[in-house]
C-alpha cells in the first residue's frame, strides 16, 4: 500500500467546535410606573430606583420623559434601552416638526412609538412603556405597550416590577370594580393624585425595587408640570 | 410551570377590632382549564379557627385530612378546643418534617384564641411562619393581594367592614389573576358568631 | 378516610420524595421556600458580645414579613442571628435551643458557646449544606464573650466583629471603618446599629428594624426593634367601603351558645 493512501498521511480534517459567544444585553433595572387618564388631565407617575438584582444603582434616576407639552413617557424594564427610546423618539419628533410645520400630537407619537419598537422585533428594546399625554380634544390619554410595540389606549394602567401590585388597586379605586352603588362621576386630579400617591406608598413596602422618591407628571392642556414626593429607602 | 401554580388559587386573612377574617376564591384548574368553581380551600379547625390550604389540590385534600384527624386527637386527649397558635405550629411541624419532600401548600391560619384576641398567620410550604398583626396572604394571587391590602387594610375595622374590605381585596387580585376565581368565600370570625359568606364575582 | 398516623420517630419524612421527584421530571418546576435576604452582624465589646439584624423577610422580589425576628433564642446566655432559607434557621435554633436545656439540666451548668457551636455545625455539616441556614453566634460564658459564624456547610469562623447574609458587605464597611479593639456597650450597639442600619438602606433583600441583643456576664438584653427608621407615613385618603358595596349570593351565620353548668344533658 502507498504510504500517501494511508489513513495516518490523510489527517482528519481540522474541525472547528464551534465556539459560542454568549452575551447578555439585557438587564431588569426595576421600578414602576403608573398612568392615570382624567377628563381633560393625566398624570404619569414613577419611582426613581435603579436597581440590579438586591443592588441599588441609582436612588434618583429619572425614568419617566417629558416628551413634548402634551406627553409624557415612561419607560420600565432595561435603564439603558428606555434612555436610548426616548432618544430616538425625540429624533423622530423633531423630523417630524420639520416635515411638518406642527408639534406631535400624542395619538401621532402613540402610533409612532409602536412603530420604533416593532421596528425592533427581532432584537427588541426591553422597555415597557406608558404614555400619558391629552390628545387634541383635550382629553386625557393613557396608551400602554409591550417590548414590541403592541399597544392600546386606556384609563389607567401601570407597568413595572409592582405593576402585579398596583393594577387590581387601580382597577378598584379608578375603574370602581366590584364596587355596587359606587359613583360614575369622574376623578378630580386632587383625587388621582392622592389615589397615585397610595399606590406607590402600598408598592414601596412590599416590592423592594420600588422606593426612594416618586416622580410625578401631571399633564394638562396648558403643559407639563413635575412634582416630587419621597418614598421609602430601605 | 411551578407545581404551586398548577391548580391555582388564593387565600387572604385580615385582623380587625375583636374579630377575623379568612377568605378564599373557589377555582380548582388543570394549569389554564378551569375544573371545579366550587373547590373548599378553607377548612374548620375549631370553633373560632380556620385553616386556608391554597396549593396543589392533591396536597389540600391530603392535608386537610391529616389536620382534621390530628385536630381531633388533640381534642379527645386534652379534652379542650385547640388554639390557633397551636393549629399553627402542628401545621408548621408537618411541613417541616419534610423538608426535603415537601408537601406544595402555603397554609393561613386566621381565629381567635380562647381570650378572642385574633390571631392570623402564613407560612411557606417547608413551614416558616409569619405571624403578621394586620394582614396575610397567599396563593397564586398572591403578589395582587399584597398590592390590594397593603392599600386598603387599616386598624380597628369592625366585622361589617372588615368583611368589604376582605371582599374588596380579594375580588379585585383574583379579577387579574388568570388562576384564581371562579366566586369568593369569606368567613367572618366574632367572638359570638362566624358569617359565612358567597361573593359575587366575574365568571372568567 | 384519615390517614394512616405514624409514632413520631423524629427526623426528616422522605415520604413525598419520589412523587415530587417524579413531579420534577415531568416539568413541574420546584417551588423556593422562603429566604431572608438579611443583615445580620455580631461585634465583640470589653464586657460582653452585641448581636445585630434586620427585621426583613422576603420571597424573591416581594417582601413577606416587614417585622420579623431574626435574633433567636438558644439559651439565657447565647443567642444566634439567622441567615438563609428562614424555615431552616428557626427550626434548626430551636432544635439546638432544646438539646441545650436538657444538657443543662442533665449537667446542671451554664451552658457554654463552643458547646452551642459544635452542635450546630455538626448537625449541618451531617446534612452536607442541604439545610440553608448561615448563622451568627453570640454568648458569654465562663470564658468571656465569644462570638462565631456558622456556614451552611458547618465550617465556622471565631473573629472579634463578623456580619452575614446579602447585606454583609454594607455592613462590614462599617465595621471596617469603625470598629477598634474594646469598645464600650454603648458604642458597640451605636456600630451594630449603624451596620444594620447599612444593609437595610443599600441591600434591598434587607429593610425594616434593627433589632439587638447585648449579652454580657449577668445579663441579657432583646432590644426588639431598638432603631426603627422606615415608619410607614399615614396615607393620603382612607379607602374604608360603604357597607353594602360587595354584592353577595349567600350567607350563612353560625352562633355560639355558652353553655352554662348544670345545662349538660341529662344522663340519669
Amino acid at each position: 500500500m502507498n504510504f500517501l493512501d494511508s489513513p495516518l498521511s490523510k489527517p482528519a480534517p481540522y474541525v472547528v467546535a464551534p465556539i459560542e459567544h454568549r452575551f447578555d444585553p439585557y438587564e431588569d433595572n426595576g421600578g414602576t410606573s403608573v398612568a392615570i387618564a382624567g377628563e381633560d388631565f393625566c398624570v404619569v407617575a414613577s419611582d426613581t430606583r435603579q436597581s440590579n438584582g438586591y443592588m441599588i444603582n441609582s436612588r434618583y434616576a429619572p425614568k419617566a420623559y417629558k416628551m413634548s407639552s402634551t406627553a409624557v413617557l415612561s419607560c420600565n424594564g432595561f435603564h439603558a434601552d428606555g434612555v436610548t427610546l426616548k432618544k430616538v423618539l425625540e429624533q423622530r419628533m423633531k423630523m417630524y416638526k420639520y416635515s411638518h410645520d406642527k408639534d406631535m400630537s400624542v395619538t401621532a407619537l402613540a402610533q409612532m412609538l409602536s412603530n420604533t419598537l416593532y421596528q425592533r422585533r427581532f432584537f427588541p428594546y426591553y422597555a415597557f412603556c406608558l404614555l400619558g399625554g391629552v390628545d387634541a380634544d383635550g382629553k386625557g390619554a393613557v396608551y400602554c405597550y409591550d417590548s414590541v410595540g403592541s399597544f392600546e389606549r386606556e384609563n389607567y394602567r401601570t407597568s413595572g416590577s409592582a405593576s402585579a401590585l398596583i393594577q387590581p388597586f387601580l382597577d378598584n379605586q379608578v375603574g370602581r370594580k366590584n364596587q355596587q352603588n359606587a359613583s360614575t362621576a369622574p376623578l378630580t386630579l386632587e383625587a388621582v393624585l392622592r389615589i397615585t400617591k397610595d399606590a406607590f406608598t402600598s408598592a414601596t413596602e412590599r416590592d423592594i425595587h420600588t422606593g426612594d422618591n416618586l416622580q410625578i407628571f401631571v399633564i394638562t392642556r396648558d403643559g407639563v408640570e413635575e412634582q416630587n414626593f419621597p418614598l421609602k429607602k430601605d | 410551570m411551578s407545581i404551586m401554580e398548577y391548580n391555582g388559587g388564593s387565600v387572604v386573612a385580615m385582623v380587625g377590632k375583636g374579630c377575623v377574617a379568612i377568605a378564599s376564591d373557589k377555582r380548582l384548574g388543570q394549569q389554564f382549564m378551569t375544573v371545579s368553581t366550587n373547590f373548599q380551600k378553607i377548612f374548620p379547625a375549631s370553633e373560632k379557627t380556620y385553616i386556608g390550604l391554597p396549593g396543589l389540590a392533591t396536597d389540600v385534600l391530603t392535608l386537610s385530612e391529616r389536620f382534621r384527624f390530628n385536630i381531633n386527637m388533640y381534642k379527645m386527649e386534652e379534652e379542650r378546643d385547640i388554639e390557633p397558635k397551636t393549629v399553627a405550629h402542628m401545621i408548621s411541624s408537618t411541613l417541616y418534617q419534610r423538608r426535603f419532600g415537601p408537601y406544595f401548600v402555603e397554609p393561613v391560619v386566621a381565629g381567635l384564641s380562647k381570650d378572642n384576641t385574633p390571631f392570623i398567620c402564613a407560612m411557606d410550604l417547608i413551614g416558616c411562619i409569619n405571624f403578621a398583626k394586620d394582614f396575610v396572604v397567599s396563593g397564586t394571587a398572591s403578589q395582587n393581594l399584597y398590592g390590594m391590602c397593603e392599600s386598603l387594610w387599616e386598624p380597628d375595622l369592625e366585622p361589617e367592614d372588615l368583611f368589604e374590605t376582605i371582599s374588596q381585596a380579594l375580588l379585585n387580585a383574583q379579577d387579574r389573576d388568570a388562576l384564581s376565581g371562579w366566586g369568593a368565600v369569606v368567613h367572618i370570625i366574632t367572638p359570638d358568631k362566624v358569617i359565612t359568606r358567597s361573593l359575587k364575582s366575574r365568571q372568567d | 378516610m384519615a390517614p394512616q398516623q405514624v409514632k413520631p420517630v423524629g427526623g426528616f419524612s422522605f415520604e413525598n420524595y419520589t412523587r415530587n421527584a417524579v413531579l420534577e421530571t415531568k416539568g413541574a418546576k420546584p417551588p423556593k421556600a422562603t429566604s431572608t435576604g438579611t443583615t445580620i452582624v455580631g461585634v465583640i465589646y470589653d464586657k460582653g458580645v452585641c448581636l445585630g439584624a434586620d427585621t426583613r423577610a422576603t420571597e424573591g422580589p416581594i417582601v413577606a414579613d416587614k417585622n420579623c425576628e431574626k435574633i433567636h433564642y438558644l439559651a439565657p446566655n447565647l443567642y444566634c442571628c439567622g441567615a438563609g432559607t428562614a424555615a431552616d434557621t428557626e427550626f434548626t435554633t430551636n432544635s439546638i435551643s432544646s438539646q441545650l436545656e436538657l444538657h443543662r439540666l442533665s449537667t446542671g451548668r451554664k451552658t457554654r458557646v463552643v458547646t452551642a457551636m459544635t452542635l450546630l455545625k455538626q448537625m449541618l455539616f451531617r446534612y452536607q449544606g442541604h439545610i440553608g441556614a448561615a448563622l451568627v453566634l453570640g454568648g458569654y460564658d465562663i470564658n468571656g464573650p465569644q462570638l462565631y459564624t456558622i456556614y451552611p456547610h458547618g465550617s465556622t469562623d471565631k473573629l472579634p466583629y463578623v456580619t452575614m447574609g446579602s447585606g454583609s458587605l454594607a455592613a462590614m464597611s462599617v465595621f471596617e471603618s469603625k470598629w477598634r479593639p474594646n469598645l464600650t456597650r454603648e458604642e458597640a450597639i451605636a456600630i451594630v446599629s449603624e451596620a444594620i442600619e447599612a444593609g437595610i438602606f443599600n441591600d434591598l433583600g434587607s429593610g425594616s428594624n434593627v433589632d439587638v441583643c447585648v449579652i454580657e456576664e449577668n445579663s441579657t438584653d432583646y432590644l426588639r426593634n431598638h432603631v426603627r427608621p422606615n415608619e410607614r407615613g399615614i396615607k393620603e385618603q382612607s379607602y374604608r367601603y360603604p357597607r353594602g358595596t360587595t354584592a353577595i349570593l349567600k350567607e350563612s351565620i353560625r352562633n355560639f351558645v355558652d353553655v352554662v353548668e348544670g345545662d349538660a344533658m341529662d344522663m340519669s
